[in-house]
């Protein structure tokens, strides 16, 4: 069967991403320590904002390049995703249009 | 008639249906949680005062949870990975634990949800646990969501891998997607309202 050809011939390769799923386990781990131990420093509000999301961020694409492959992923897939980061961004854009307007008053 | 392009790729996408579908639907997912991302940061940056999160919310408990979900994207994907292998025992073990792992987050969940009650802590107590219970309310769902999918990729839908082994496979790698997604949502929760 043509599949199962398929998948045979990724099997070794398989065995190599395994050995990565565990190192990534194991940074994202580290990471959350990281994150919850700055968090008990009581960091006040802005550069608790910027390290939080760092780690989040960094955490983040562990998982989406590692778990979700989009380390080696189809064009496609990418340009879907370039799209949904576009739109995404604009999003996240609403609220500091709003805090201007706050700034400017 | 046979569902076209299930295992193999369609040649003008490079990839099997499935994939780009799940790939949409996230892209859709990104938006809903990206409306309430953005809410929240209208809500914060507009009010007078806002609690930190370490002031309202238990940290200990949410880190447990972050550890949980973590853990089952580990697993999750190691049973695609057995699939890939051919290894059917490992999978079930895997997928097993991938749901006992979900299950677990739920019954975290509940117990910090039941201490907020108790505490008089609803989602009209305040904004701060207006957006609290919204976001981890709709990621909770999507939770759920995850263990009736693997559930049947546990049970029923199992049977699928004595008749067409590369076709499951594909199941279950579209079902990790999911699952990692749902992970990653929480990624940047847990900071978003907890640790901030």
């Amino acid at each position: 069967m043509a599949d199962e050809m398929h998948a045979a011939d990724h099997s070794i390769d398989i065995r190599k991403h395994v050995r990565t799923y565990i190192a990534v386990f194991v940074a994202l781990l580290a990471l959350t320590l990281i994150t919850v131990s700055v968090s008990y420093l009581h960091l006040s509000i802005v550069p608790a904002v910027i390290v939080a999301l760092f780690i989040a961020v960094v955490k983040g694409s562990l998982v989406g390049s590692y778990f979700m492959h989009l380390i080696s992923e189809r064009k496609l897939i990418y340009a879907v995703l370039l799209l949904t980061a576009i739109f995404f961004a604009a999003l996240m854009f609403l609220p500091l249009e709003h805090m201007s307007d706050n700034l400017s008053r | 008639m046979e569902i076209p392009y299930t295992i193999q790729a369609r040649p003008d996408t490079g990839l099997f249906n499935a994939k780009l579908g799940i790939w949409l639907f996230l892209a859709s997912e990104v938006m809903l949680f990206g409306a309430l991302f953005s809410t929240y940061i209208l809500l914060r940056t507009g009010a007078e005062t806002w609690p930190r999160g370490w002031e309202e919310l238990n940290i200990p408990l949410a880190t447990l949870n972050t550890a949980i979900l973590i853990t089952s994207s580990v697993t999750m994907v190691m049973s695609w990975a057995s699939l890939m292998m051919k290894d059917f025992k490992k999978y079930r073990r895997y997928m097993a634990s991938t749901i006992l792992l979900a299950f677990g987050f739920l019954v975290v969940k509940g117990f910090e949800y039941g201490h907020k009650f108790e505490l008089g802590h609803f989602p009209s107590t305040s904004n701060f646990f207006a957006i609290y219970f919204t976001l981890t309310g709709l990621h909770g769902l999507h939770v759920i969501g995850g263990i009736v999918v693997n559930s049947y990729l546990l049970g029923p839908g199992s049977k699928m891998w004595a008749t067409q082994p590369g076709r499951f496979t594909n199941r279950v790698e579209i079902a990790g997607l999911y699952w990692h997604f749902v992970d990653l949502v929480w990624i940047f929760l847990f900071p978003s309202l907890y640790l901030l």
